[in-house]
């Protein structure tokens, strides 16, 4: 692929800080705008912006199909476990109470543990069906 | 006023428009414009999944999908009244279930006397989280986000079961051809 120097430096610049505003959105979300749900739409948008820049192959080294497929299932399984998880410390399904000392505390980390389930399945889904829709270009 | 008069003419363009690429790019213009509506309207956190989603990742996955179909519009030669009259009921019909709405704003809308207030006095309290959206998502309503990350799921899976399934189909046709 030889695109402009320009934008091909330009997204170089540009990356580091979009994929730092997306955990800066994941880990914040409890403090100021944003979530589980924005920080994995803007992870899966690095991986469209390098896939556009850089060529699919390279975007396929910075994040596999295989553990993108895997990332589907595994964010829904972390999101419902951590109900199973305050099911079995004994309080209702998805009540964060129990995880810490501190009912307070315990809420904190539940809602973290949530947000990361909806990351992971979010980001997933999103790069499965951007790699879904341009390996059929292949054929 | 100037965001909603914008969105108008940005609907208006794209039905007007028959070249594919210029719908997408005006749909991500229309996506951008409600999330700058969603900011006037304190909506944060809505405005940044619009702008992320709709903007972004969707244009992307649009774009993506012209190239692999191309990228004008069939040419229509009848006109369809019934889908005309159809969409004007509809939309009227939702047009006047907004006249019944309070006023945007008012702080004696049901929605806003019910758990709202409770949510907004102990979200700091309970959940240790300062933004409510936040702690109304993930905690208080977590049943709802729950299926709503089922949703994103299926739907993932779906497309991709979709999308491979023919890939796989193809590449074992290719296989037979070349034995």
């Amino acid at each position: 692929m030889s695109l402009d120097t320009v934008l091909r430096v330009g997204t170089k610049l540009i990356l580091p800080f979009v994929a730092l505003f997306a955990i800066y959105v994941q880990f914040h979300g409890d403090f100021g705008p944003g979530g589980g749900f924005q920080a994995g739409v803007l992870l899966a948008g690095c991986v469209f912006l390098i896939s556009i820049v850089f060529g699919l192959d390279t975007a396929k080294r910075v994040a596999p199909p295989a553990v993108v497929t895997a990332m589907v299932p595994l964010g829904a399984l972390i999101y419902a476990g951590t109900g199973v998880v305050s099911l079995l410390l004994g309080a209702n399904y998805l009540d964060y109470s129990p995880f810490a000392h501190e009912p307070v505390h315990g809420h904190h980390l539940g809602i973290m543990s949530v947000e990361l389930g909806v990351l992971i399945t979010v980001a997933g889904t999103m790069m499965a069906l951007f790699y879904a829709f341009v390996e059929r270009d292949r054929q | 006023m100037v965001l909603l008069t914008l969105l108008a003419i940005a609907a208006l363009a794209m039905v007007r428009q028959t070249v594919l690429f210029s719908v997408v790019i005006l749909a991500s213009i229309y996506s951008f414009l409600i999330a700058s509506v969603m900011v006037i309207y304190d909506a944060v956190d809505v405005a940044m999944t619009e702008a992320a989603v709709g903007a972004g990742v969707s244009t992307v996955l649009l774009l993506a999908a012209l190239h692999l179909t191309g990228s004008t519009e069939a040419p229509q030669y009848r006109r369809q009244f019934l889908a005309l009259f159809v969409a004007g009921v509809t939309g009227a019909a939702v047009v006047w279930g907004t006249l019944v709405l309070p006023p945007f704003g008012m702080a004696e809308a049901p929605i806003h006397t019910h758990v709202v207030p409770r949510y907004l006095e102990k979200a700091v309290e309970e959940a240790s989280t300062p933004n409510v959206v936040t702690a109304v998502l993930a905690d208080y309503r977590g049943y709802d986000t729950l299926g709503e990350v089922t949703v994103v799921f299926t739907a993932g899976m779906g497309v991709m079961l979709l999308l491979r399934r023919r890939s796989r189909r193809t590449g074992r046709k290719q296989a037979e051809a070349d034995t």
